[in-house]
């Protein structure tokens, strides 16, 4: 018997693992402290669901990840590349430089290498100009030094010719090694927001890389011979060497399993999704299944991107914030985050904590001490927090219709049974590591994102051209022939065109083949 | 009749947020998003080459022989966030109706305050070193050229160029009517990969004190302004707009649906809002801009030319037809159009029937202050 798989998540504050069978029961589950250099917290937590499961190393079929190293990397300025950005698109969009937007220490950190050269698309796919082999040479011996390429050329989600080929040149100049990031495969149109969205990528090829060897080794070292996968932004998996190649994919791992997961314990394939952690909630929304995606431009490090990224709101509300209670009782944004055993009243140190309410009025227990608060700082506390939960709960909501409310995380407990504009309020078994289950159970998926022009086919032949095109990109990517089902299908006409250009977006999920 | 604001002497790059945000606004909608022309403007500014800052120009104190002209962009505002400018393609548009003309122009007039073109005609003026017209020809933005005041107070199509990245200039001469100059440059600007760099038509600085619509560049600067103040200070952002722009609140709630069609190139469509806490409803049709808004007995509660702006219920952002989402909390305020759109012969071009629907214009009522 193979076919055990573990998920693991790691967070902020805890990493979480689950083992589960291959009808998806949960066998084992657990929290444990996220470490700084997020492996050894990993392993640890590897070990006490094996251990708990009786589940063996050589019994894992699947083992999948879900990180923060990409995230961390951008907000802490660590361990990024140096990256040469090549635009490709002159005499267009000279007016603009490439990085002109980004905060000085991060173009700072990434070597601020840019370069405009000749070359690009049109709308319609005709050429708007040629490319100059020899500049482009010059340009990519000039960034020699380099630890790695961003490539993005003008409307190369119409046309990625001048981008391959800009790969193929640098690949002649500097080697097979280099990794080159290139812009169709990672945003849509709207050229700086996917510019840098694929500097971004670049810059976080190494951290990727790194992350997924230690991974990778710490599997070897436990004698485990699983397949890997690593979370992404969408709720679905992605495979390690896929990983390395397009890190910048997994920066919103966690909120969007947390989603998945909840989903999957709750039933509820509809509706608002609440996860409590440590030091923020996030709150999301759950469309058949899978999280709804976010239609505008996210924010990553300050920088404006344009890739699939989950429709969350985080509010600094969990387990590890501050009550004060001076005035008005209010709990947050401050936190004590994973500081919660050393700071908060129930360990013995001199901060109040959520947590602390909640030990006070005995509805948990947890550490040595028992905190004396009055009933009514609990009361206010509780009613402050329902209300930022059920605000944001509404904004996320498409209609007046109550829908069903999943509340998941380890500080559940702080959000009450009743929510205004809720049909129901789920806190399912095992919500405390639901993001680890999340992941545990994740599909794999395969995504086009593309300008069509219907001069040439009828839109039924476009959207069946881009549904064909992202089922082979799921088969690819690991799924299962028979479970593979397009997920979303969305059409965005262009204006102004005569043309009648429509961009598809199109999206097939599936189970990963045994 | 005027707005209660500060006349400005001049945009530098502090005003350049606050601009967009008005402008944004005063787009209805439309115009495209004036990100992309803030950024090329602040690129000219911190260039050592060019002035950091440009001047304004009251319509009212231009010499009357002055000679004045409109520049901007021209196209899908898809492919402006895609390929933008080069930087120089208005620019050049203006140089060649001046050496076709024989012409010096002495100030440039935004065609369109709403949008992305409220930011093109500051980037010509800060490459040309020439002041900018406090004013333009709309007020807010409409899809096309002979929609402005210029075109139908009876501006001559005199002149006319576009221009790509290229360097490609296509010049237009004598063009018999505005909404023919729209056609052709259209056409051209299909052709040359769907936006191009525009100047037109050459106008005197006593025809502009006439038709422009005053001192819109300081309100756009200052509307932004205001809801940026609001918003720092923990004030509702949405109000203090409504307020600086004696608008009126048409509707507070969440879009529950939106419908799109391409027509002739054209983003139309509908969205249709929900209550926050009733089951009441507003429509809103559009056509790049917002046109008409009804509530849900179907009585008519806004028209075009009358502003109806879209912005965002907790940080007072515009919203734009494209933007438009499922779940998304807005508010929808009515805001009465400059006098100048509202005459009979403004009303052919741009009142509700000039877009195809049998509504007659009824307008919202008018505060002290206005346009």
């Amino acid at each position: 018997m193979t076919d055990y798989r573990i998920g693991i998540d790691v967070g902020g504050t805890n990493t979480d693992a689950v083992v589960m069978n291959s009808d998806d029961d949960l066998l084992a589950k657990t929290k444990t402290p996220t470490t700084e250099d997020i492996t050894t917290g990993i392993l640890n937590a590897l070990d006490v669901v094996l251990d708990d499961s009786g589940v063996s190393e050589e019994e894992l079929e699947y083992v999948m990840l879900g990180t923060t190293h990409a995230t961390n990397a951008i907000t802490e300025r660590r361990g990024l590349n140096e990256v040469g950005v090549i635009r490709i698109g002159a005499p267009a969009t000279q007016s603009i430089r490439p990085l002109l937007e980004w905060p000085d220490d991060l173009a700072d950190a990434i070597g601020n290498n840019v370069a405009i050269l000749d070359g690009g698309h049109e709308f319609d796919g005709r050429t708007l100009n040629n490319i100059d082999e020899e500049e482009i040479r010059e340009q990519v011996r000039e960034f020699a030094d380099v630890d790695a390429f961003a490539v993005t050329s003008v409307f190369s989600p119409v046309r990625d010719d001048h981008e391959k080929r800009v790969t193929e040149i640098i690949r002649e100049e500097i080697g097979d090694d280099v990794p080159i990031s290139v812009s169709n495969e990672i945003g849509s149109v709207g050229l700086l927001e996917r510019e840098n969205a694929t500097a971004l990528n670049a810059a976080l090829t190494n951290v990727a890389e790194e992350a997924a060897t230690a991974f990778v080794d710490a599997m070897d070292e436990r004698g485990i011979d699983a397949n890997l996968y690593f979370g992404q932004n969408d709720g679905t998996l992605m495979s390690v060497d896929y990983a390395i190649r397009y890190p910048i994919f997994t920066v919103a791992s966690g909120p969007s399993n947390s989603v998945r997961g909840a989903a999957y314990l709750s039933e509820v394939e509809n509706g608002i999704i609440v996860d409590v952690g440590g030091t923020t909630t996030d709150v999301g929304a759950v469309t058949e299944g899978f999280p709804r995606e976010s239609s505008v431009a996210v924010e990553i490090g300050e920088v404006k991107t344009n890739f699939r990224m989950p429709d969350i709101i985080a509010i600094g509300i969990g387990g590890g914030s501050i009550v004060d209670t001076e005035g008005e009782v209010t709990v947050g944004p401050q936190s004590v985050g994973y500081k919660l055993t050393e700071k908060a009243k129930c360990f013995g140190g001199d901060v109040l904590t959520a947590t602390d309410l909640e030990v006070a009025a005995g509805t948990i227990d947890i550490g040595p001490e028992t905190p004396d608060v009055d009933q009514s700082t609990v009361e206010a506390a509780r009613e402050y927090v329902r209300e930022r939960v059920e605000r944001e709960v509404d904004r996320m909501k498409t209609s007046a219709e109550p829908v069903p409310v999943v509340i998941v995380g380890g500080g559940s407990i702080l959000v009450p049974d009743e929510i205004e504009g809720a049909s129901e309020v789920y806190k399912p078994d095992h919500y405390e590591v639901a993001n680890a289950v999340g992941v545990a159970i994740a599909q794999v998926s395969g995504e086009v994102d593309r300008i069509y022009s219907l001069d040439e086919m009828s839109r039924e032949e476009a959207i069946q051209s881009a549904k064909d095109e992202a089922t082979d990109n799921a088969l690819a990517a690991g799924a299962d022939e028979d479970s593979v089902d397009i997920v979303d299908v969305e059409e965005v006409p262009l204006s102004y065109l005569p043309g009648n250009a429509v961009r598809i977006k199109v999206k097939a999920a599936g189970a990963l083949d045994h | 009749m005027s707005f209660d604001i500060p006349q400005l002497a001049e945009i530098t790059i502090d005003d350049l947020e606050a601009l967009g945000t008005g402008a944004g606004i005063l787009g209805t909608g439309g115009g495209g998003n004036p990100r992309i022309g803030r950024l090329r403007l602040q690129t000219l500014f911190e260039d050592e080459e060019y002035p950091d800052s440009v001047k304004l120009v009251s319509p009212k104190d231009l010499p009357a022989d002055a000679t004045v002209a409109s520049v901007g962009g021209m196209g899908a505002p898809t492919i402006s966030v895609e390929k933008f400018p080069k930087g120089d393609e208005d620019y050049k548009s203006l140089r060649a109706i001046e050496s076709f003309s024989g012409e010096t122009v002495d100030a440039i007039i935004p065609g369109e305050i709403g949008g992305a073109n409220s930011m093109a005609p500051l980037c010509v003026a800060a490459m040309a070193d020439l002041p900018v017209v406090d004013g333009d020809g709309m007020g807010r933005a409409f899809p096309e050229l002979q929609m402005d005041t210029f075109f139908i107070y009876g501006s001559p199509v005199n002149y006319a160029a576009t221009t790509d990245e290229r360097g490609n200039q296509v010049v237009y001469k004598d063009i018999d009517s505005a909404k023919r100059l729209e056609d052709l440059a259209r056409a051209i600007t299909v052709q040359m990969g769907g936006r191009s760099g525009y100047a037109f038509p050459l106008m005197t600085g006593e025809f502009i004190s006439q038709y422009a619509i005053p001192h819109t560049v300081s309100l756009a600067t200052e509307l932004g302004r205001t809801v940026e103040r609001a918003r720092e200070q923990g004030d509702d952002p949405v109000k203090a707009g409504r307020e600086l722009l004696g608008g009126k609140d048409l509707f507070e709630g969440k879009v529950v649906d939106v419908h799109r069609r391409n027509r002739d190139g054209f983003a139309m469509g509908s969205v249709t809002l929900s209550g926050l806490d009733d089951d009441s409803r507003l429509e809103i049709e559009f056509q790049n801009e917002f046109l008409i808004a009804r509530a849900d007995d179907d009585q008519v509660l806004t028209t075009v030319p009358d502003l109806i702006c879209i912005v965002d219920n907790d940080t007072g952002a515009p919203v734009m037809t494209d933007a438009l989402r499922y779940g998304q909390r807005v508010r929808v305020l009515g805001v009465p159009a400059p006098e100048l759109l509202t005459t009979p012969e403004a009303l052919d071009v741009i009142g509700p029937e000039a877009f195809g629907y049998e509504l007659a214009y009824e307008p919202l009522p008018r505060g002290e202050t206005g346009w």
